[in-house]
């Protein structure tokens, strides 16, 4: 992977990597050439299939009132997918906060994203075990965190690399534009993987740049490309591919994985008001979960029996979070004290105290709840 | 026990970390090759490497976000901003990030990094080079905020800094990197005053005159001038911000009952007042008059021919300690 002398780069009309196309037709490229058996794209569909469910199950639950708000993935599943299949075990991956099916991939209980959207905790899970950052709700600030990261992964002479997820907004930002400069000049083991869905809230990505975003990458003096983010398989080789060069100790690369955000920014908001439904409609003949579906039967590697169990497995799922969810506890009240600094903090631990003396002079009164909080 | 001024200090400490510590490393602009612009990591690179004295690019977001990375991955950095006023770009990243990543994940998330700061006027500066920001810090829960004032100091708590789990915001009194002190730099690390404890300069007992960096000089020579006219003044070297070592402030303005804060940040909504409140609420009918505070003026910092009137001094200091016995 070399930067292409390519002086006009605003004329030059973008590639897009695909190796299966919106109607399911297997492409080939030489670039990259797929290692995935029958086995191997089945079980991708089925994690297509069950993160729109949870995805789908999400989206209800904020509807009635058990999560304070949800950030929808509905299009980018193949974006995700691909590339958190792509990563090896001990890869790093930081997410922005819509990354489910990456959190997916790498083990996070999905009822553990829900918590953070339900307002019990700001992100409970793991990140060394899992090897997947918490959320980062600033915009583009966790790039800078896993170019750091992948400086740390080079201190050490691991055999590993990072993974940076955001968005084509992020792109705007100085965060983001520091960690290419960082990265570049350090040589860092990382990807950027932008998922360009096209709209950040309500601003198109016109509005965000004048060049493709992969093109952006050559300034910074490493490779950058685009892919069918509506793509699996394109996603998961070039993801594949790009980590590999990046543990060999060729530096960064940023993949462009184009792709549409199918539904709302948020629960909370209302894309009528700035984007037109024909676009949409056209998105929707791409869809990411269809053309696997249809690849997998036409050419004889899935029979309606596997489609059924993933439908009926995704059911399963999409109860169970429901249930998880719906019972989730909140958490203790004097929970807000803790965790603030490493060692108890003098300034902290007099507010636990009044606080808590302050809850307990209720405690005889009806306005007591069983924690011994107040409502 | 050798003499060293305050920069020296500050290089031999941190000189120890790196020696101490094969996961402790030094970020900033110019901190390699030049040895800083106040030549407080002279040397290092030479002796340590450039993978752990790291000349970054020119961008301060980008230090403190890296740093991030590399804490999380297990090292621990101690980044250098060359101005008090070049921090704002990276704000967000010791706001957002760096001071709530712990509480965000739980406590599954440990980040030691330092952030040293050289901080303060009287250097006769352009604009940008003289700020006090620390209130901005300190009033940010997650970060702890320490401020040395002599060399002694300067070589234990750059230490004790960064081997705190804590992310540490650590100021350093520009106008005194050429003040010599005595510094013990045999002395066993676990003997010396712990980072979140103020200490008792100068005794005495009529008022209590609270400094920090570098307004701890001044203080002493208020005491000193003080002492002449039949005042004993106390003073109080805060050391920790945040925490604020309370118990030993109380102590002293239980004694005296009179107070005095003195900063060079400007006074409105300022470390002083934050003090002021505490004192009143946990000193009231000890109190014999209401702490008074002498800081800047509730404006930008002026251009560096009027920064003398700015900066609290002597007099203003002195001032302020016979209005409180005036009640």
């Amino acid at each position: 992977m070399t930067v292409d002398a390519d002086s006009a780069i605003t004329t030059a009309p973008p590639e897009l990597i695909q190796l299966l196309t919106p109607e399911g037709e297997r492409v080939e490229h030489r670039g990259y050439p797929l290692d995935l058996d029958a086995e191997a794209i089945r079980s991708l569909y089925r994690d297509l299939v069950l993160v729109r469910r949870i995805d789908t199950e999400a989206i209800a639950l904020q509807r009635q009132g058990e999560l304070g708000i949800w950030a929808s993935l509905l299009g980018q599943e193949a974006a995700q997918i691909g590339s958190a299949r792509a990563l090896g075990p001990d890869d790093m991956a930081f997410p922005t906060y819509r990354e489910h099916g990456v959190a997916w991939c790498r083990g996070i209980d999905p009822v553990q994203l829900l918590e953070l959207f339900r307002g019990v905790s700001h992100g409970g899970w793991s990140p060394e075990e899992h090897k997947f950052h918490l959320y980062t709700i600033v915009i583009g600030a966790q790039t800078l965190h896993a170019t750091g990261y992948a400086m740390g992964v080079q201190r050490d002479g691991a055999d590993e690399a990072v993974i940076a997820y955001f968005g084509d907004g992020a792109s705007s930002q100085g965060d983001v534009n520091e960690a290419f400069v960082y990265a570049s000049v350090f040589n860092a083991p990382i990807v950027f993987f932008c998922q360009n869905n096209q709209w950040a809230i309500s601003e198109p990505n016109e509005r965000q740049t004048r060049v493709p975003l992969y093109q952006r990458a050559h300034g910074f003096g490493f490779p950058g490309l685009r892919v069918d983010g509506n793509d699996v398989l394109a996603c998961y080789a070039v993801t594949k591919k790009a980590m590999q060069a990046a543990r060999e100790g060729q530096g960064p690369t940023l993949i462009e994985a184009f792709t549409y955000r199918m539904g709302a920014h948020t629960t909370t908001d209302d894309p009528t008001r700035y984007r037109v439904a024909s676009d949409l409609e056209a998105w929707k003949l791409k869809d990411p979960i269809e053309r696997v579906r249809a690849y997998l039967a036409r050419s004889g590697q899935a029979e309606p029996d596997f489609f059924a169990a993933v439908d009926a497995e995704a059911e399963t799922v999409g109860i169970k979070v429901r249930e998880a969810c719906r019972t989730m506890p909140d958490p203790p009240t004097l929970n807000i004290f803790d965790n603030v600094y490493t060692q108890p903090n003098p300034i902290v631990e007099a507010e636990r105290e009044q606080f808590a003396a302050y809850l307990a002079s209720f405690a005889d009164t009806a306005f007591a709840d069983s924690d011994g909080g107040t409502r | 026990m050798t003499t060293l001024t305050l920069s020296r200090a500050l290089n031999e400490g941190l000189r120890k970390a790196l020696e101490d510590d094969p996961k402790v490393l030094i970020m900033g602009e110019d901190v390699g090759k030049l040895g800083g612009v106040f030549r407080v990591t002279d040397g290092l690179q030479k002796d340590f490497g450039e993978h752990r004295v790291v000349d970054t690019p020119l961008a301060e977001s980008g230090i403190i976000g890296t740093a991030i990375g590399l804490a999380l991955r297990g090292y621990r950095p101690v980044c250098e901003i060359q101005f008090d006023g070049f921090v704002y770009p990276a704000f967000d990243q010791i706001v957002s990030q760096l001071a709530k990543m712990r509480y965000r994940s739980l406590g599954k998330l440990t980040l030691p990094v330092t952030v040293r700061i050289p901080c303060g006027g009287g250097i006769g500066a352009v604009e940008h080079h003289s700020e006090s920001p620390e209130a901005l810090f300190a009033h940010t829960p997650g970060l702890r905020v320490v401020a040395c004032a002599n060399a002694s100091d300067a070589y234990t708590m750059i230490q004790q800094s960064i081997i705190c789990d804590d992310p540490v915001i650590f100021f350093e009194p520009k106008r005194r990197y050429w003040d010599k002190s005595e510094v013990d730099t045999e002395a066993d690390l676990a003997g010396a005053q712990p980072l979140d404890r103020a200490r008792v300069t100068v005794e005495g007992s009529d008022v209590t005159l609270l400094a920090y960096g570098p307004m701890v000089r001044t203080a002493i020579e208020a005491a000193i001038a003080g002492r002449e006219s039949g005042r004993g003044i106390e003073v109080v070297d805060l050391r920790t911000l945040s925490p604020l070592d309370m118990a030993a402030i109380t102590a002293s303005v239980r004694k005296t009952g009179r107070c005095v804060v003195a900063h060079e940040a400007t006074t409105f909504a300022g470390l002083g007042a934050e003090i002021a409140a505490r004192i009143t609420e946990q000193c009231f009918y000890h109190l014999e008059a209401p702490v008074l505070r002498v800081g800047g003026f509730a404006t930008p910092y002026p251009p560096s021919r009027l920064e003398e009137h700015f900066l609290p001094d002597l007099d203003r200091i002195l001032d302020a300690v016979d209005r409180t016995f005036g009640y």
